[in-house]
């Protein structure tokens, strides 16, 4: 049923003049991929470096919050500007995505790495020493940090193997 | 030249390329490594970057955000550097005969040679203006400059995709 559905709605995106335009302006692709690999790195490089503070692998002479505050609101914006790429990728390819279960894992993932990344903001800012205040807050911190990284970097390998797993 | 082909094409013909030649998940997997290191890099030094422009992270010396990031970038790189070249001696003549490629490689010289211009003299006197928000103009100019250069790496490797014959 949904398999029938979501067949119906790539048809449906591919047949759309705005799909039209990116499949045959040869550059839109490429372009919109840069600047989508380009926010990836944005985005992954701000949570890896707050995670690796956590695990206090560097910039322990500037306390967790500041870190926090200085890269993860950067996360936000540029997140944006990956879901317009993503989209327009979409639309342009709808099959090589949407009727690709390594598409629906990356979505996933990026839930997790959303609600991963929430979570630490707002912790932080209800108290600056909530992940320090004792020996079990520090591991939690820590195994938040650890997910945090697997979840980011099962992203950016779910992205790549968009390309190696797409239907015919 | 002549000499670096036979260099080349020995590690080419090595059965660890043929390997990644023939595997289909290796290639994928590699280049996943590599994908996700060059974003670190990029993405770190731009953290750097950045500073030298005045325009993030201003309330931290130069020099603390240097020691910070940049072991992260040289980590990075290093793995990039392994699974690139994985990459490259699986299909090296190709890769060679590829303008982007090229390019790429050139960039990521420039990229270096920029550094070192920024360490060697740029930054000799580092200690004087590291607190400033905005630093000097050579500075600037060495954050400028690499953020267009690995910019223009990563427009360079996305190409090589869309220009390699299809294996």
């Amino acid at each position: 049923m949904i398999d029938v559905a979501l067949s119906e709605l790539t048809k449906w995106l591919a047949a759309t003049p705005l799909s039209h335009t990116i499949q045959t302006t040869g550059w839109i692709i490429p372009s919109l991929q840069i600047i989508h690999i380009l926010g990836v790195a944005v985005v992954f490089s701000s949570a890896i470096l707050v995670d690796l503070r956590i695990w206090r692998l560097l910039q322990r002479d500037e306390p967790l919050p500041e870190v926090a505050r200085r890269f993860l609101p950067t996360i936000w914006p540029v997140l944006l500007i990956l879901l317009v790429t993503g989209s327009l990728l979409i639309v342009g390819e709808p099959r090589r995505s949407l009727l690709n279960s390594t598409f629906y894992l990356k979505m996933a993932l990026l839930a997790g790495a959303i609600m991963l990344t929430v979570g630490l903001q707002r912790s932080i800012a209800s108290s600056p020493n909530f992940w320090g205040k004792d020996r079990g807050r520090q591991i939690a911190g820590r195994f938040a940090a650890t997910l945090s990284i697997l979840v980011w970097c099962g992203i950016l390998f779910a992205g790549r193997w968009i390309a190696y797993t797409q239907a015919g | 030249m002549q000499q670096l082909r036979e260099f080349i094409s020995y590690f080419e013909k090595s059965a660890l390329a043929d390997t990644i030649r023939e595997n289909d998940l290796l290639f994928p997997l590699i280049e996943s490594v590599h994908v996700l290191s060059i974003c670190l890099v990029v993405g770190s030094i731009l953290v750097v970057d950045l500073r030298l422009l005045g325009l993030a992270s201003i309330h931290r010396p130069v020099s603390r955000v240097i020691s910070a990031i940049l072991p992260v970038t040289w980590s990075a790189f290093a793995v990039a550097v392994a699974s690139g070249s994985l990459l490259f001696i699986s299909n090296a003549t190709e890769y060679l005969g590829n303008g982007y490629f090229v390019a790429k490689i050139f960039l990521i010289c420039m990229a270096g040679l920029n550094m070192a211009v920024f360490h060697g003299i740029s930054a000799k006197d580092l200690p004087r203006w590291e607190n400033d928000t905005a630093p000097p103009i050579p500075a600037r100019l060495a954050g400028g400059l690499s953020i267009l250069l690995w910019v223009s790496v990563i427009t360079c490797g996305r190409w090589i995709g869309f220009t390699m014959p299809v294996r």
